[in-house]
């Protein structure tokens, strides 16, 4: 089924992945650690109904269906790079909208300052979460302005068909320029806060996983280097390639880091 | 004729030296699987870590040889040679593939090996094998004597425990695979400590 998304300029000149790349080759822990453990074991999971929380500091608190998520939303593509902390990089053409879009209507209060988000456990389709690989439920966060702004979307689809299970069914976030993980999948719960939420990664390993976590070449992670990436879809000789500071989206975000030190706030 | 003697005979008639050529084949066997597209779609990772699991597999396999004379009596020492050169070869290829096709960049692999402790670990633990796959012939048995001989092969403890650290460190979040291993490994070397203790005494 075709969504029948807009398209964009948004990644123009970039050349995606293939749809089974992008859908054979996911870290989903609640589904196991291999890469191939999403696309086999995600199928079970069931995304219809699904509902949303969204709480904390909205005016409009609640359990939404998807429905009413995209209840008159008009959903767009956007070619964006992916960036794993692993140091490999897919092209994803994501179909989707502004998550700007939905927190407006739902009315974020002046008092917030984060966006918490939080996955779905459900232990009986999900043998990752039996296995404690994390303490699920996966949760992340933003900062509000990185939520807020325009390159931040949910993400319900790709290559205008809708998102299958091992890329975050039925939605998931997607924030170009961090590290892969910070794009939570089959999002269950929104909450804004005034205090920076607790972030799954973060809590496993803090010293290897900050709360920002954006693409950055020249903070390495302490067990490899991230000043180059390896494109999937290349073969066994694919050559290694510069990775870039926001993984490329450094002209739209680094305003909103401006003043902080990077290697401090990795 | 007890269970383990029928083994035993039956074992003297299967020579060791196909255990070369499949495992020789087994790397190109990825290799080909990897041009492929039998490894999915990221297959130097996918190639690498095969190579890495099947080094350990070997490495455990030629620490068994031992704990499971003394336990059944089914001797497999005269397999051992071929298992301890096969896994020799696996870790080399191990460690070609991380150099020629993952890193690539030469000024990288230096500054990993001394920066990334994972790396470290696995490269000791591959620099530990080296004299004992160069001695692993009669000749080299004859010139150093069998005392020598074994204590220096005993350096494979040390390259086994390495290598399944190696492996620990390089996980993300809690996972059981690699614990498994290094489990296993410690297990088979707790098992030679009776004997050792006895020996020291005695």
């Amino acid at each position: 089924a075709s969504l029948g998304a807009r398209k964009t300029s948004y990644g123009s000149g970039l050349e995606p992945n293939t749809f089974e790349e992008i859908t054979s080759y996911n870290n989903f822990y609640e589904f196991g650690v291999g890469k191939d453990d999403p696309a086999q074991n995600a199928g079970a999971m069931q995304t219809s109904p699904w509902s949303v929380v969204i709480d904390g500091m909205v005016d409009r608190p609640g359990t939404y269906s998807m429905d009413q998520i995209l209840e008159g939303q008009t959903l767009e593509e956007r070619i964006y790079r992916f960036r794993c902390v692993e140091a490999w990089s897919m092209v994803i053409p994501w179909v989707g909208f502004e998550l700007a879009d939905l927190l407006d209507r739902v009315g974020v209060q002046s008092g917030a300052r984060y966006v918490a988000f939080e996955t779905a456990v459900i232990p009986e389709v999900m043998p990752g979460v039996r296995r404690r690989v994390l303490d699920f439920p996966y949760v992340e966060g933003l900062r509000l302005d990185e939520a807020m702004h325009p390159l931040t979307i949910m993400a319900t689809g790709i290559y205008d068909e809708p998102i299958p299970n091992q890329n975050g069914a039925p939605m998931r976030l997607v924030v170009p320029w961090k590290y892969g993980f910070k794009s939570i999948k089959s999002i269950v719960r929104i909450t804004l806060t005034d205090s920076e939420p607790p972030t799954s990664w973060n809590k496993a390993n803090a010293r290897e996983y900050g709360f920002y976590s954006n693409v950055n070449p020249t903070v390495d992670h302490p067990r490899w280097s991230q000043a180059t990436e390896r494109r999937i879809g290349g073969g066994l000789f694919a050559a290694r390639q510069e990775t870039l500071m926001f993984n490329g989206y450094e002209n739209e975000v680094a305003g909103l880091y401006e003043g902080m030190d990077l290697s401090v706030n990795y | 004729m007890k269970p383990s003697q029928r083994i035993n005979l039956a074992l003297s008639r299967v020579p060791a030296w196909p255990l070369y050529i499949v495992g020789g084949l087994v790397p190109f066997w990825y290799l080909y699987l990897g041009l492929t597209g039998g490894l999915g779609v990221e297959p130097i990772e996918a190639l690498e870590h095969r190579l890495g699991e099947l080094a350990l597999q070997g490495l455990i396999a030629g620490l068994a040889v031992t704990p499971l004379r003394n336990m059944t009596g089914v001797n497999l020492v005269k397999f051992r040679r071929a298992i301890g050169l096969v896994t020799f070869y696996f870790v080399t290829c191990h460690l070609l593939v991380w150099l020629v096709l993952d890193v690539q960049i030469l000024s990288q692999i230096w500054a990993d090996i001394l920066k990334r402790p994972y790396i470290t670990i696995g490269m000791i633990g591959f620099v530990l094998l080296i004299p004992l796959a160069v001695t692993s012939n009669n000749w080299s048995i004859r010139k150093l004597g069998p005392l020598k001989w074994r204590r220096l092969h005993q350096l494979g403890y040390a390259a086994a425990i390495l290598g399944a650290v190696h492996w620990v460190m390089l996980a993300k979040g809690f996972q059981i695979e690699p614990l498994v291993y290094l489990g296993i490994v410690v297990l088979l070397l707790a098992m030679r400590v009776p004997k050792a203790v006895k020996r020291a005494v005695a």
